[in-house]
């Protein structure tokens, strides 16, 4: 059951919204040179500062559709009755969040850097340290779609309690300073199923 | 297992108010039960509690493995009504044969009508090898042939060992178990 949530989550991703959060990441490195000037040697400085920005920023995006189209559905509630526990089904979405939202994010590093100036090193520097946190922001943006789940504006609540969370991983991760990231990551990661499930049984009415 | 679904002095409290108070039944093979009541008077509540969506207060409820059909739809609108109900597994095509919407397997889910709708809910049940079913509302939306093909769904479960308990204020058609819940 747990597998076949999994591709289920992943086919409404990619048949779905899983492009938007690209889109507005790949938006946010192109309006950098706008706003700050097209010098090379500037954007190039602040590049991967802007990567991180606007990945942080494009996590927040999907939230509203993680969780609670399926708990007004009652899909949630029909798990349960499958005999899933509520971390199980908070750890597929998540998983399968990650997995539409990470590759792609990813990939678009590769035009991004190249419209901020990053050479290679650069961008595989940031591309890594992306890859390392992107686990921590799938985990945070389904906690928080859990934990918001039928609330109203819940878009907006999201991004304020999302934000502080990421915050030791953008420290870490923009510093560059990868062992550290991928131990925040790894908390982060390990304990949102916990979190998420939880939430899941706190809003069920 | 003698009993499928058992309720030891049950009580169910919604915020401050107090819907069931030390409620004990038992349901066994072959029987059914509906609960009646007005609106408000938290029929739903109760077959959310006896399928263990919701705590109770105080008490214990011992269920088998089960069905719930309510008004969630459950199902993935963008999908092929087969396949949607193929993601819940069991006997999905004889489901859809009994419910008589095995003519709308390649329809979207989307494109459905409400009576269509609650077939389809129905039919996630009917699929279910689940013992006991737990029906809130299933008359809802329902046209007299729906109804017809509900009762003898029902009709066949009971007589397979199942146990089915219904929420309605309406009349069900057979021999049912009353519970009636008051304001």
């Amino acid at each position: 059951m747990i597998r076949a949530l999994i591709v289920r989550d992943l086919r409404r991703g990619f048949t779905g919204a899983a492009w938007l959060p690209i889109a507005f990441f790949l938006l946010v490195a192109a309006l950098t040179p706008f706003a700050i000037g097209p010098d090379p040697q500037l954007l190039s400085r602040v590049g991967p500062g802007i990567l991180w920005i606007a990945a942080l920023t494009a996590a927040l995006l999907p939230i509203e559709r993680l969780i609670e189209p399926d708990r007004a559905d009652g899909v949630l509630d029909q798990l349960a009755l499958h005999g899933l526990a509520e971390e199980s089904v908070a750890f597929a979405k998540i998983a399968a969040h990650w997995l539409t939202f990470a590759p792609l994010l990813l990939l678009a590093a590769i035009p991004a850097s190249a419209l901020l100036a990053l050479d290679a090193a650069a961008l595989w520097q940031t591309a890594l340290a992306l890859a390392i946190g992107t686990p921590a922001l799938a985990a945070l943006a389904v906690a928080i779609a859990a934990v918001t789940a039928g609330m109203p504006r819940a878009g907006s609540l999201a991004g304020l309690l999302l934000l502080p969370l990421a915050v030791p991983l953008l420290i870490f991760g923009a510093a560059n300073a990868l062992l550290l990231e991928a131990a925040v990551s790894l908390l982060l990661t390990a304990g949102a199923p916990f979190v998420a499930g939880a939430a899941i049984r706190a809003t069920r009415t | 297992m003698s009993s499928l679904l058992k309720f030891s002095n049950v009580t169910l409290r919604r915020g401050a108010r107090v819907l069931v108070d030390g409620l004990d039944f038992t349901l066994g093979p072959g029987e059914r039960l509906q609960v009646t009541g007005p609106n408000g008077s938290g029929k739903s509540s109760l077959i959310r509690l006896a399928a263990g969506l919701l705590p109770a207060a105080a008490g214990q409820v011992e269920r088998s493995a089960l069905a719930l059909a309510d008004d969630h739809l459950a199902l993935d609108r963008e999908l092929l009504l087969r396949t949607a109900l193929g993601f819940w597994g069991g006997a999905v095509e004889q489901a859809m044969v009994a419910l008589n919407i095995d003519h709308l397997a390649e329809v979207p889910v989307r494109l459905l009508s409400s009576g269509q709708v609650k077939r389809a809910t129905l039919a996630r049940v009917a699929a279910s090898r689940a013992p006991l079913w737990l029906l809130d509302e299933p008359l809802n939306a329902l046209d007299s042939d729906g109804r017809k093909r509900l009762g003898a769904l029902v009709e066949r479960h009971l007589e397979g060992g199942g146990a089915v308990v219904a929420a309605s204020h309406q009349p069900l058609g057979g021999d049912w178990r009353k519970l009636e819940l008051k304001r």
